[in-house]
């Protein structure tokens, strides 16, 4: 959490409430789109909701967003190689 | 202190920091295993995996679902009292996380003791005489609940040492790299719950 100029970012009470309110909104969007029996679509949506929570609890919870560059980019290259991993294994599944 | 001394101690503490992400990266593989495994098997036997899913209850789940969610913020909010050196704030903050991970585990307690009633559980006569798709989807139930289970119980004892160094001034607003890697800990608890509680309890 140390920026460029060399202070630590000290993240407000008052901003994570409000990711909070934002994560409670998307779990309940989330339990509603389920009761709407989408289908296959369902799981996507549920799926994507998933991924909007992870990346908020990323960004402001855990200060993502106030860490240096090296950081961000190792986790973005996990969940790259995690993506990767799992396409690999549909191709693999799907065309076997 | 001097400048130099301040600057040491940073990097010290950038390098702690890196070190516990590097850590958090290794158990996110050892839960994408499990859910690699899960959406193979679901995409096999998707129409057990939605029989199975429908004996677990949505409420419960959407319950410990927000538990976690607050939680991850009471954690992230001792982090800011400790970083504003206010202390008793800040052990409570950790008290309230360590309360609602409490609530967590025991409504995963009541959850799972009603599926043992029915004779649910890893290697039952009733989970084996189950239809091939619902056996794997409730041994991956059990394995991924029960092994996020055991990193909440993990969390909570790291999140009360915190309170009791906080207390001895080992934790203080210049000192937090314990802290810090703790509540990480916590949130990446929180991070696979979010794809477990969609996973599991919200499959049509």
């Amino acid at each position: 959490m140390i920026m460029k100029n060399g202070e630590t970012h000290i993240s407000s009470f008052a901003s994570l409430g409000i990711v909070l309110t934002v994560l409670l909104a998307l779990t309940t969007i989330s339990v509603l789109v389920t009761g709407w029996h989408l289908g296959p679509f369902s799981v996507a949506i549920a799926l994507i909701i998933a991924s909007i929570k992870v990346r908020t609890v990323l960004t402001y919870f855990m200060h993502v967003k106030f860490e240096n560059l090296f950081l961000k980019l190792m986790i973005t290259g996990v969940f790259v190689l995690y993506a990767l991993v799992i396409i690999i294994t549909f191709i693999d599944y799907y065309l076997r | 202190m001097s400048t130099q001394a301040i600057h040491s101690e940073r990097i010290e503490s950038e390098t702690g920091k890196l070190g516990m992400w590097i850590f958090l990266f290794t158990e996110l593989f050892l839960f994408g295993g499990l859910f690699l495994v899960y959406a193979v098997f679901r995409a096999k036997y998707s129409a057990d995996f939605h029989t199975g899913a429908q004996e677990l209850n949505t409420f419960i789940g959407t319950l410990n679902t927000v538990f976690l969610l607050v939680s991850s913020m009471t954690a992230a909010m001792s982090l800011t009292a400790i970083q504003k050196d206010k202390k008793n704030l800040a052990i409570f903050l950790l008290a309230m996380t360590i309360l609602l991970a409490a609530l967590f585990g025991m409504n995963k307690y009541f959850e799972w003791s009603h599926k043992f009633e029915f004779r649910l559980y890893p290697g039952s006569e009733v989970l084996k005489n189950l239809p091939h798709g619902e056996l794997l989807f409730f041994g991956l139930y059990f394995m991924m609940t029960g092994l996020h289970a055991i990193h909440v119980l993990i969390g909570m004892i790291l999140l009360s040492i915190n309170i009791f160094k906080i207390k001895n001034g080992e934790v203080s607003s210049t000192h937090y790299l314990h802290l810090e890697n703790s509540a990480l800990y916590w949130h990446l608890v929180d991070l696979i719950w979010i794809f477990l509680f969609p996973l599991l309890y919200l499959i049509t």
